[in-house]
């Protein structure tokens, strides 16, 4: 196979550099439609013709309805291949990947400024020493530790780009509902997504708290409020007062999310909309003159 | 037959004993047919809604069409069985499974796995100085959606818009969502009709423009 089109310029066409009659090989056509981008759209049909790409404009939407049709169907495969362990195998390497480069940035950073002096501490500050160019052997460690981290860091970054793609392919509403990289963690923590979807609202609730949860149960500690579902914005940017009707409200349409995601797939809009239509009246509690909290009843509905 | 508002290969026709919207083309969603003509319900499709109501679309059948938020492809179907070249622009993966059905038997009508907010992702395959886009994307920003499309459209080409208030914001009055989705619309556009959908879709607003 020929590398000619790897460099086909960043702007061009999805069909420059493949071949203009016959079988091109379609994976790469694949390739080109899943992936490439360009920074604006130009007069493609006209420009596969006088490039030779394809005889006439009618030549040319129909080689564009096999390629689309084909990479659009293949794509969808993919996506629809990948299941829950791929995605908690994803996160948790993320999570690793940030860990390890937080760690080894604060003693590269440490080791760096003994050398040099404008050496900046945290994962930005290893990225500037790797730019650096070393003199001596020590200096080359600690260059090299630190080009280490970047190369951490660049792969957590890549892991959560990857996420992002994944999590609505896995589980589309639950992925709408939480983001794509909250709901990996809440798959992640219950062990799957079919035994996310198993345990009750709860659960779902507290899930990442558990040493609070078990703090509490052996009588140490109050109940606690939430879990990981505090990094959502619907408990985190809700009043305190109000959080815990947040997190229980939130807690039950993830339930919800994810029973639909395991059992079905479909995405199912009013799922969505119950829960903005829940959180607008919670947190409306917090705007003066609508009076205390008349429904907080219903709560637990 | 033809009706003066409705587009080229858009009829009103006898199916199943009542008088329905419909167009020429392979059945893709079991909706009832009769002759080749299929049923073009206005209350699952947007766009067949505006029909319905008489929204002034400028479609007048054989356009170039980007249509984003293709979903299942239900509603960009019916537009590839009257438009012209029609790029199909949907996110998710199972939706987009049905779309790609829908697209096979029409030779005119490219499907696409992409994110309608990011038209980079498909500027390669896109054409420049299509004649109409059809948004019914139901995320926050649907007006910056629009603008960020605009690259697409012939300075003649015609915006047609449903927009979804609860996706907006659920505590707003729709009035007041749409009306501030219209004023980031006039950013780059000039807005020339709009009328709320409610009779087939609750606090939905139609909208056609034009670039300015």
């Amino acid at each position: 196979m020929t590398d000619t089109d790897a460099d086909a310029a960043p702007d061009a066409g999805w069909f420059v550099g493949l071949p203009a009659e016959g079988d091109a090989d379609s994976a790469r056509v694949r390739e080109r439609i899943a992936t490439g981008s360009a920074d604006e759209p130009r007069d493609w049909p006209r420009l596969a013709v006088e490039s030779g790409f394809a005889g006439t404009t009618g030549d040319y939407y129909d080689r564009l309805h096999e390629a689309a049709i084909d990479a659009t169907r293949e794509t969808v495969r993919e996506r629809e291949r990948a299941d829950d362990q791929q995605l908690v195998h994803a996160v948790r390497a993320m999570d690793d990947c940030e860990r390890t480069a937080n760690e080894l940035a604060e003693r590269a950073a440490e080791w760096a400024g003994s050398l040099f002096d404008d050496a900046e501490p945290g994962i930005e500050g290893a990225r500037a020493v790797a730019e650096r160019e070393p003199e001596g052997e020590l200096e080359r460690r600690a260059v090299s530790l630190a080009a280490r981290v970047a190369d951490l860091a660049d792969e957590r970054d890549a892991l959560a780009e990857t996420i992002d793609r994944l999590a609505p392919a896995v589980a589309p509403n639950l992925a709408e509902m939480a983001g794509p990289e909250l709901a990996a963690r809440l798959i992640a923590l219950a062990g799957g997504l079919e035994s996310l979807a198993k345990k009750p609202s709860g659960t779902v609730q507290v899930l990442g708290a558990e040493d609070a949860l078990f703090a509490h149960l052996s009588g140490r500690a109050p109940s606690p409020k939430h879990g990981i579902i505090y990094t959502h914005d619907y408990v985190r940017n809700t009043r305190p007062e109000d959080r815990g009707s947040a997190s229980r409200a939130l807690a039950g349409k993830l339930t919800l999310a994810a029973r639909v995601d395991h059992y079905s797939g479909e995405r199912r809009a009013p799922l969505h909309d119950e829960l903005r239509e829940r959180m607008a009246t919670i947190r409306a509690r917090a705007e003066p003159d609508r009076g205390s909290d008349t429904g907080a009843e219903g709560d637990d509905e | 037959m033809s009706d003066p508002a409705l587009p080229d290969g858009v009829e009103r026709r006898e199916i199943g004993g009542a008088t329905r919207l419909a167009t020429h083309g392979s059945a893709v969603y079991g909706e009832p047919t009769a002759d080749g003509w299929r049923a073009w319900d206005p209350e699952r499709s947007k766009l067949g809604g505006m029909f319905e109501l008489g929204l002034d679309t400028g479609f007048a059948g054989g356009e170039t069409v980007l249509y984003l938020g293709a979903a299942s492809g239900t509603t960009v179907s019916h537009v590839a069985d009257f438009a012209g070249p029609t790029y199909a622009v949907e996110f998710a993966p199972r939706p987009a499974r049905d779309l790609v059905d829908a697209a096979e038997p029409r030779d005119r009508l490219f499907p696409l796995l992409k994110d309608a907010r990011k038209p980079r992702s498909y500027a390669h395959v896109v054409e420049s100085g299509v004649d109409a886009i059809v948004q019914d994307v139901a995320t926050r920003g649907q007006a910056e959606v629009a603008l960020r499309n605009r690259q697409f459209l012939a300075d003649d080409g015609r915006l047609v818009l449903a927009i979804k208030a609860r996706s907006e914001d659920v505590t707003a009055a729709p009035a007041d969502v749409f009306e501030r989705a219209l004023d980031r619309l006039r950013e780059t556009y000039e807005i020339l009709e709009t009328q709320r959908l409610d009779r087939y879709h609750e606090d939905h607003l139609g909208v056609v423009a034009t670039p300015r």
